[in-house]
């Protein structure tokens, strides 16, 4: 067996707590693989095909609305010129699990619920503010619903990071995609945002505007100043 | 059966078996190089090597499809959508696990020589002495100054950036210019020089990507997209190194889609004659003869080969008499380290993707140091500046969210151990004969598992870092441990070891298998034990020192 298999409970929450607090030092890319600890291993979801109905129009255009209010156009233009809603569409048809494509789903549905309630008016035909305040409250129920899950679930998970190599390697987010989809959260504004920010910041807009991207830097500089203001380096692969 | 046109054949195309057919080729042998997978051409095939990134409908990441296809590869990080096709289709080539094991494989011309992590480090005289000092399996037939200048000679050619150390424990080479440590590993390096009496040494990678043109091959433009294929020819693999070099001796056969069933044994001789050769598309077999044979199909597909081998002589296959063949499986256990942040340096970036970090070599167990378990373990790590996905865990939607997120975080550092395994009898490899794979051949059966010395290894891997972090001024250090399977470091060694005796190893000093001297096995099978540090660069001189002396004995008559 691996020698893993002897650790003790304790020992396995306590670099389960690791995990997550590291990947908030780090840039995330623990916590996001860091999910299949949540939703756990579910193997036999491979093998079925995927026969949901496409996502419509209607909710593409919904989709972009939600992430543009995520990440809207400032100085750089907003998610919703980079097309994040048809990527999120892609990515929820392609790699998520049925359990979590029907999470992600009714998600819509309830974000206009929950707008409803608190501005009487549709998601879509709410102000920019409105939306802002509503997708606020879903993200502060996403990340004490996330605390929750994966404090009740600790013991029953094993540790697990997407990509050792990729641990050592901080500020890269190259493995980001790999790590986003090898297992999706199960709070669909989690979902939302983590999708929205991965189709956004690796899209061409998001890489080449909102980030610097550098197909060939030609050279490595182990040190140059960098001033307030100035973009992060887009990765490559 | 054909008339031997060959002096050489040379099974597999990757790392070793480049460095076979280089080699032979250049001392005047008319090599056949055999590979059961496709061609890929240098830079033709690289596919996705210029591809943007957003231009992949996925951006690299996984789908059900892909898990589907890939059930071994989607254990860890390597299936991902940019460089799929460069990994094994796993339907049509099955193994078995009696424990689970990680085997994660490269079936094309270059093989993994393409997508491989490109660390290269010496071995030291405290590896090769390791199993004789400590009593673990058997003796290495070799010494450090057997190898010394075939690692030479292999850096030349290959391209080894690195940086001039002069530690006992991780030898010097032929290097080219080190890829520099950034600021916030200068500054770790710094502390460590001054805290730990000069013991312990942060270190730039060393790597076979070139710091600077090398041998008509570009220099490195820093895109950090190698595993896709390098455009420029600028880290090391079979095609942009040892395939066009034996390519320009004129004396070169490569045959693609050539599994070999079988090495074709002469009991009257003693010698094997030649190989057989399934096409992998027509299914036609096909003889060849010639009278040395290199065996590189990599760790395990070349012990595969021999268990399949003069099975008429010896029922266990080619090599067998030994009890050994199939036996001591080895890789390097790792997915354990500590990370943490790095105050400060606010106004410090860096420019360029570096294909590198940095290297701690191994520290435990040498020197004085003693420890309740054997030999120790290196890390491999680097510091940087978080990037945009700091922010899934994090509250946040809005402008000024996502204005935060354009810009670079604060620096962080880690670095995951990498522990050397111990040779044991136990962990094996055998043929499971109710299992064939697309060609109707039975498939390998691997039984293999880490052990308590490993395990209490991971204790320091661990500890270690989180305390060096400590000490050098990182906040919010935090050790990990995640569970390790065999395989996933994809360094598998072992299983046709080399040693001094026939009756307990499979291959002798020169790498020639007891029991047919004209058959050299090359690759990692014959790694008698793993040390710490990544096994390819000792391989690739391994296996030039193997073409030498093959070549000797030929131009002597004795093989």
């Amino acid at each position: 067996m691996s020698s893993n298999d002897e650790l003790s409970e304790q020992e396995l929450i306590t670099r389960r707590q690791a995990v997550l607090r590291v990947s908030a030092i780090l840039g995330g890319m623990a916590l996001i693989g860091g999910s299949a600890l949540i939703t756990g291993c579910r193997e036999d979801e491979a093998a079925k095909p995927n026969t949901d109905a496409p996502f419509t129009g209607d909710e593409i255009a919904f989709l972009d609305e939600v992430a543009d209010t995520i990440l809207p156009t400032t100085s750089t233009p907003g998610a919703k010129a980079a097309k994040t809603g048809a990527f999120m569409a892609v990515m929820v048809r392609d790699s998520y699990s049925a359990r979590d494509r029907k999470v992600f789903r009714d998600g819509i549905p309830a974000i206009d619920a929950a707008t409803m309630k608190a501005h009487k008016v549709s998601f879509m035909k709410a102000t920019p503010a409105q939306r802002l305040s509503v997708l606020e409250a879903l993200d502060k129920d996403q990340k004490s619903f996330m605390e929750a899950r994966s404090d009740a679930m600790e013991k029953a998970s094993e540790a697990h990071m997407p990509d050792p190599r990729k641990e050592s390697a901080p500020g890269a987010d190259a493995g980001a995609a790999t790590a986003i989809t090898e297992d999706p959260p199960s709070h669909y504004f989690r979902m939302m945002k983590e999708l929205s920010l991965l189709g956004y910041f690796t899209s061409e807009i998001g890489m080449t505007q909102a980030l610097r991207y550098v197909e060939t830097p030609g050279r490595f500089d182990p040190s140059v100043d960098y001033h307030k203001g100035d973009k992060a380096w887009a990765p490559h692969a | 059966m054909q008339s031997p046109e060959y002096d050489a054949i040379v099974v597999g195309s990757g790392i070793s078996g480049g460095w076979a057919a280089k080699e032979l080729t250049e001392k005047g042998l008319r090599v056949l190089m055999l590979e059961r997978g496709r061609n890929v051409e240098h830079i033709k095939d690289y596919v996705n090597a210029t591809k943007a990134p957003w231009e992949y409908a996925h951006r690299g990441g996984r789908t059900k499809a892909m898990e589907e296809m890939y059930p071994v590869l989607k254990r860890d990080y390597p299936l991902n959508e940019k460089n799929l096709s460069f990994w094994v289709n796993e339907k049509e080539s099955p193994y078995s696990e009696v424990r689970r094991f990680d085997w994660f494989r490269g079936y094309q011309v270059g093989g993994k020589s393409l997508m491989w992590g490109r660390q290269s480090y010496r071995w030291s005289e405290f590896d090769f002495d390791a199993n004789a000092k400590d009593g673990t399996a058997v003796d290495w037939p070799i010494r450090y100054a057997d190898i010394a200048s075939w690692y030479d000679h292999v850096e030349r050619h290959a391209g080894i950036a690195g940086s001039h150390e002069n530690l006992p424990q991780l030898p010097d080479g032929q290097f080219l210019p080190a890829m520099p440590l950034n600021t916030g590993e200068q500054l770790v390096a710094g502390r460590v020089k001054k805290l730990f009496d000069g013991k312990r040494h942060i270190i730039p990678g060393r790597v076979a990507n070139l710091s600077q043109a090398h041998e008509g091959r570009s220099a490195c433009q820093y895109r950090d997209a190698c595993w896709l294929g390098c455009p420029y020819g600028a880290y090391f693999s079979t095609q942009s190194s040892t395939l066009p070099a034996a390519a320009k001796t004129g004396k070169l056969t490569l045959k693609p889609f050539s599994i070999v069933t079988e090495v074709l044994y002469d009991r009257d001789k003693k010698r094997a004659t030649g190989v057989r050769v399934i096409d992998a598309v027509t299914d036609q077999t096909t003889d060849y003869k010639a009278p040395v044979i290199f065996l590189c199909a990599s760790t395990i597909n070349t012990t595969w080969l021999l268990l399949r081998s003069a099975t008429d002589v010896w029922p266990g296959g080619l090599g067998s008499s030994s009890g050994e063949l199939g036996h001591n499986l080895m890789d390097h256990h790792f997915r354990v380290g500590a990370q943490g942040s790095l105050d400060g340096m606010e106004d410090k970036y860096y420019y360029g993707r570096r294909p590198t970090g940095f290297y701690i070599p191994r520290y435990r167990n040498l020197f004085g140091d003693k420890r309740e378990y054997l030999r120790g373990f290196g890390y491999q790590g680097s510091a940087g500046r978080a990037g945009w996905s700091r922010a899934v865990a994090e509250l946040g939607v809005g402008a000024a969210f996502k204005d935060s997120l354009t810009e670079p975080g604060k620096w962080g550092i880690g670095a995951t151990a990498f522990g050397e395994m111990l040779p044991n009898h136990a962990n094996q490899v055998t043929l499971d004969q109710t299992k064939k794979d697309k060609w109707g051949l039975p498939v390998v059966k691997i039984d293999c598992g880490t052990g308590e010395n490993e395990r209490m290894m991971r204790k320091d891997m661990a500890a270690d870092m989180a305390d060096l972090l400590e000490q050098c001024g990182a906040k919010n250090v935090n050790s990990y441990d995640n569970p390790y399977f065999p395989g996933m470091g994809i360094h598998e060694m072992g299983t046709a070891r080399m040693g001094r005796d026939p009756k307990t190893s499979v291959v002798n000093k020169h790498n020639q298998v007891w029991d047919a001297p004209n058959v050299f096995v090359t690759d990692g099978s014959c790694m008698t034990s793993a040390a710490c540090v990544n096994p390819s660069l000792t391989y690739m001189a391994l296996t030039a020192r193997a073409a030498d002396f093959a070549v000797n004995e030929l131009n002597r008559r004795n093989l």
